[in-house]
């Protein structure tokens, strides 16, 4: 199987996607932005349907897409109920721009679905290249803001006491974020990258309960996921996100019963 | 003999619809305990708010002596949003206040810290508990040990003692008062528990709408109480 160059390079990609989405999955369920996190890989959807429409890799529509409206949530600010009503229209436009897009770029069907539901044939070595480029600098800015980043998402109100940079931070991380989701599209698609950037980690919370801890095991569940995915995937020829959703939701299903067989 | 540490300077809070502190003076002597008493809504959080800067006076000043840097403040707030899921052990909560642009792990000397503030609130036994699973009293003194972590010389705790069964409270406000004698830790305690207040503060203020009174402790009658509370 690994003979095969688009194996090792989807083995490849699923392993960067896998250890984003399990580490910055840690932060989205702490900060509660499941809902936004679904929203913004509709957002990569059309960015990314705009990117066929202009002649582009899909990768480069979806991160100028997803990195302008995170920028634009962060500043619609705190006004929490505002903002998941604005949030749920935001989404609904890009579905649809999505879909023009890809109709004026008169692209056929399967390329349309392997952006929404995935695909393992889809990525080239120039695509992990360019997604461990990115991978890399999202985990750099991670180390480098990470004591900040933790208080501020377990902590949202001591972290304000203690005069954190809260704005800032809140900016920077929707802007990762973003960069994550465009990522983790690439072998998810779209409709599911959601899974990844949070089933992972809430279940991981059920077992381990430091940041680093959650995180690595978040890592593990993702990995574990992806890379079954992707083997079940070439065997069966079934499509990969339907293995990795089943799995990740498998896993989240256990811990639930784990910890309620626990109290 | 004894310095300030903070003073307020005929300060004013209005929001739009409502004037919450109105012209009010009071010196906040270093190593004090003050107690601040008043009924629900009088403005004891929003006066918090404006010493922690999070909100500005509409009048008067809030000073630092003998300046902003000289001063630490520690706050734990009236409320914080831990659900039962919270995930954190209280451990790992604590150290939350280790912030800034270091290792992503915390040092020898950091752990060291928490590990002292968790034997000073008789936590050590409970650390590696989620928060989201502690009483009401751990939390409370989980939310106190991480106001603590920094070392700071002025304490805030806004009806951290609220929620508390009698042991809890005088095992929390004990800690607190020997950090006071022994560190000079100045101490602002907001609570509606008079015979709390007398019996480890040293000083009150009084607030009530529109006014407010401020003394040793020991000037704090049943009287007064009864009479500024039919005011
Ligand atoms: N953001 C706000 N906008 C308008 N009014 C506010 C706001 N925050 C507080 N208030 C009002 O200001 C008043 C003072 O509130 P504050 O929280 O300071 O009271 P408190 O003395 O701490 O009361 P408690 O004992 O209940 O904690 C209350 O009447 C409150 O409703
Ligand atoms: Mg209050």
């Amino acid at each position: 199987m690994l003979s095969y160059p688009f194996m090792q390079n989807a083995y490849m990609a699923g392993t960067l996607i896998a250890i984003i989405s399990g580490i910055m999955g840690v932060f989205v369920i702490a900060r509660n932005m499941s809902f936004l996190t679904h929203t913004l890989s509709e957002i990569g959807f059309a960015g990314a349907a705009f990117g066929i429409f202009m002649g582009w890799q899909p990768l480069n529509g979806m991160l100028l897409f997803t990195t302008i409206s995170s920028i634009g949530v962060g500043e619609l600010g705190a006004k929490s109920s505002r903002r998941e009503n604005a949030i749920s229209a935001v989404s609904a436009l890009a579905i649809g721009l999505g879909i023009l897009f890809l109709s004026l770029a008169d692209t056929n069907a399967s390329y349309a679905t392997g952006i929404l539901f995935g695909s393992v044939i889809g990525i080239s070595r120039a695509n992990v290249i360019q997604m461990m480029a990115l991978s890399a600098g999202v985990l750099l800015t991670l180390v480098v803001i990470y004591r900040f980043l933790k208080f501020d998402s377990f902590d949202p109100i001591g972290a304000r006491v203690e005069g954190l940079w809260t704005r800032t931070l809140s900016v920077i991380f929707l802007i990762l974020l973003a960069f994550s989701v465009s990522v983790a599209a690439q072998i998810v698609g779209s409709l599911l990258i959601f899974i990844l950037l949070t089933l992972p980690a809430a279940a991981a919370k059920y077992f381990v309960h430091t940041v680093g801890k959650m995180a690595g095991l978040a890592v593990i569940f993702a990995l574990v996921g992806v890379w079954t995915g992707l083997y079940l995937s070439y065997v069966t020829n079934w499509p990969v996100s339907f293995f990795i959703a089943a799995i990740e939701a498998g896993i989240y299903f256990i811990a639930l019963a784990v910890d309620w067989a626990k109290n | 003999m004894s310095e300030p540490i903070l003073q307020l300077d005929n300060v004013s809070f209005a929001f739009p619809d409502k004037t919450v502190i109105e012209n009010l003076s009071y010196t906040l002597e270093k190593g004090a305990f003050l107690s601040i008493v008043g009924e629900n809504g009088v403005g004891k959080t929003t006066l918090m708010k404006m010493v922690l800067q999070e909100l500005k006076p509409s009048n008067g000043r809030v000073r630092f002596l003998p300046n902003r840097n000289s001063v630490e403040i520690g706050y734990v707030p009236q409320f914080r949003n831990i659900d039962p899921e919270y995930p954190l052990s209280i451990r790992d909560f604590i150290g939350l206040n280790f912030a800034g642009f270091r290792t992503p792990w915390l040092t020898k000397k950091e752990r060291q810290r928490v590990g002292e503030l968790l034997t000073e609130t008789k936590l050590t036994g409970v650390s590696d508990r989620p928060l989201g699973q502690a009483s009401g009293g751990e939390k409370q003194k989980a939310y106190l040990a991480q106001a603590l972590l920094d070392n700071p010389n002025l304490l805030i705790l806004d009806e951290s003692t609220a929620s508390l069964d009698p042991v809890a409270k005088t095992e929390l406000l004990d800690l607190v008062k020997s950090l006071n004698q022994r560190l000079g830790l100045t101490v602002i305690f907001v609570t509606h528990d008079i015979p709390l207040a007398r019996h480890y503060s040293d000083q009150y203020l009084f607030l009530t709408p529109g006014t407010y009174e401020a003394g040793p402790i020991s000037a704090l009658s049943d009287e007064k109480v009864a009479k500024m509370n039919n005011a």
